[in-house]
């Protein structure tokens, strides 16, 4: 073979697919602290996505608010609802089967989806670009700049939220009602108030997450449907661990990007179930889950 | 006020139907389903149709999660499995109730290997993986066109009974009519054999019932595989019903229908089973009506039809299980026996 293999078209699609993980690592840390912080798998999580962008859009270009009165505006209220949506739904399944809670977040999912919908309709909106767009270029390769800052956000906001885990007293508070809820409410600690500020983090998350994919790609209903390949790979690295959640979002891109460039752009979207599918075949409990052992 | 519910033999206590008030109601209610397609139009038939065919894809659904405790989120795609299975053989001039056999089994061989994993697998994780294979499935739906049609779809020949061609829904209606009510006494008695005792023990706590001596490995292949095969006749019938059929009709929205119709109905109950069905098959309608009568003010209320449903059913899961775990058969429950004990108050 002459025309030898690609190598910095190779390097250039791992870049681009390993920069492209950052956001779904967000993703995956919205999962985390909620499954850590509650016990629940939160399948509304893309939907959280989804209503950060379109809260965004609306504050943004239909009421013509500037970026930054928008941007706070639209975290707040999505942790509003998020806190509502645990008031009102979590709270009252506490203590009830596994499966009855799974089934409510996919009907929140499915509410939120159609919610969503139904009021801005299934339109493609342009979203003004958030971040800045001029291409970096490292030696041969080109990355747009979008994604690389998008990149830099995201784990600014993740290595945020590690910090106030580990520092802040609220944080020590939510880690303690994560890991022994008995304990942390014998010792003092508000449970309820940290399962609500649980899911409010979580919903601030996927809402950054769902604005910067929408600025830079566009808004859609569809916006929310990635979050569920993530999911998918997510539970192979272990829900209950951060450093699992970005692993994850980092190989859902990585993996992405590399089957889109040589598979075809169909193919993408299926891979991260395949590749679920497979492992959990061959490692039912996960690449790095500890096996549980029951007893009766 | 009944004072009790007696029985005195064995054979009165195995009935699948004890008392003669319940088997008076089912020979009328039989009777009354036969006649059916005789006193109404033709838009009342074709939802009987419907909800008979919602009714054999929720029980099988219910066998997996209300009885076993198996979770699934990719049952439209095994009704897919069925529907394509049956669009196949349709085409290829096999008999319509072979066919319906052959859709069952393919989906049910499907499932067993989709069932696999779930011997270490469960919850969770059990989820996920058949939210991949639905994923996995609708992918193949669109991919493999000398099969399936890709995106167009694919078109199904007309059902023959006996020589005896099903042009209409009217016809229809009595193929899907018998199949539906076969599958679901057949459901409902399977949970008096061992095998459905099994299954109920390993919902309830799999690891004593392993500790009984239930095999989990047979039981719980043999619960995704049941599950399965009603999904494929319902997919099969679907087919029939429908003449032609696209991948966009199987997504993950058709299975959280299901879900919904059976936490609606009443998770591990065939009474459930069939109020969910029925229940659900009817809400859409309602909507579509909802809809049609605001569409006169404002035009653009039919465009949000589709997104209003998912809303619903998201309500709807949400509210029951919130509300009402038991579904719909515990408020007929509450109703019967309130009605049972007047003038006294349960």
């Amino acid at each position: 073979m002459n025309t030898g293999f690609d190598w910095v078209a190779l390097a250039e699609y791992s870049a681009i697919g390993l920069l492209s993980g950052g956001l779904l690592a967000l993703v995956a840390l919205g999962f985390v602290l909620i499954y850590k912080g509650t016990g629940v798998i939160n399948f509304a999580m893309g939907e959280f996505m989804m209503l950060g962008a379109y809260f965004f859009y609306t504050a943004n270009v239909m009421w013509k608010l500037p970026t930054v009165v928008a941007l706070p505006l639209t975290l707040v209220a999505v942790a509003l609802v998020a806190a509502l949506i645990e008031r009102v739904l979590l709270r009252p399944l506490s203590g009830q089967p596994v499966i009855s809670v799974l089934m409510a977040t996919i009907g929140l999912a499915s509410a939120l989806h159609g919610g969503v919908d139904a009021l801005w309709g299934g339109n493609n909106y342009e979203m003004p670009a958030l971040l800045p767009r001029k291409p970096l270029t490292p030696g041969d390769i080109l990355i747009p700049g979008q994604l690389f800052w998008s990149f830099v956000l995201a784990a600014f906001v993740i290595a945020a939220f590690t910090l106030y885990f580990r520092y802040s007293k609220t944080g020590i508070a939510m880690r303690a009602a994560a890991s022994d809820p008995m304990t942390a409410y014998v010792l003092g600690i508000d449970v309820r108030r940290t399962q609500a500020l649980t899911w409010m983090f979580a919903g601030v998350v996927g809402a950054v997450a769902g604005i910067v994919v929408a600025s830079m790609t566009s808004l859609s209903p569809a916006l929310g449907g990635a979050a569920l390949g993530v999911l998918a790979v997510i539970i192979l690295g272990g829900l209950d661990s951060i450093a699992g959640a970005i692993v994850a979002g980092l190989i859902v891109g990585l993996i992405e990007s590399l089957t889109a460039a040589y598979l075809g752009g169909k193919v993408r979207d299926i891979v991260p179930y395949a590749t679920v599918l497979i492992i959990l075949l061959i490692r039912p409990y996960g690449l790095f889950g500890t096996r549980q052992i029951e007893r009766l | 006020m009944r004072i009790g519910d007696f029985r005195a033999s064995y054979a009165q206590d195995e009935a699948l139907w004890p008392t003669r008030v319940q088997q008076s109601c089912l020979v009328a209610l039989a009777v009354a389903l036969l006649m059916l397609p005789l006193g109404v139009n033709g838009y009342v038939v074709g939802l009987a149709c419907m909800v008979g065919i919602h009714c054999i894809a929720a029980a099988g659904l219910n066998i997996m999660t209300g009885y076993t405790g198996l979770i699934s989120l990719g049952h439209a795609a095994f009704m897919g499995v069925g529907c394509y299975a049956a669009a196949w053989a349709a085409q290829r001039g096999v008999p319509t109730l072979l066919t319906l056999l052959w859709a069952g089994g393919l989906a049910a061989l499907l499932g067993i290997v989709v069932g696999l994993p779930s011997l270490r697998i469960k919850g969770l994780y059990l989820a996920v993986a058949t939210l991949a294979m639905q994923f996995l499935l609708v992918y193949v739906f669109r991919e493999w066109d000398s099969v399936t049609g890709g995106v167009r779809g694919v078109n199904v020949p007309n059902a023959h009974i006996l020589g005896f061609e099903l042009l209409n829904d009217q016809r229809m209606y009595y193929l899907i009519l018998p199949v539906a009510a076969l599958m679901l006494v057949g459901a409902r008695n399977l949970f008096r054999t061992r095998v459905g005792r099994a299954f109920i023990a390993i919902r309830d706590k799999d690891i004593s019932a392993e500790v009984l001596g239930i095999d989990l490995l047979h039981y719980k292949l043999a619960s995704f595989a049941l599950g399965s095969f009603y999904a494929g006749v319902a997919g099969a019938l679907l087919g029939y019903f429908y003449r032609a059929m696209t991948p966009e009709y199987f997504t993950l929205q058709l299975s959280i229908f299901y879900l919904a119709a059976i936490i609606v109905g009443g998770l591990g109950s065939m009474l459930g089973t069939i109020l969910g069905a029925v229940f659900m098959t009817l809400v859409p309608e309602i909507l579509r009506a909802i809809v049609a009568l605001v569409a006169q003010w404002a035009p653009r209320a039919t465009e949000v039809l589709s997104p209003m449903q998912q809303l619903v059913f998201g309500l709807l899961i949400m509210g029951f299980l919130v509300f009402e775990p038991h579904g719909l058969l515990e408020i007929w429950r509450r109703l019967r026996r309130s009605f049972h004990l007047w003038p006294f108050r349960s």
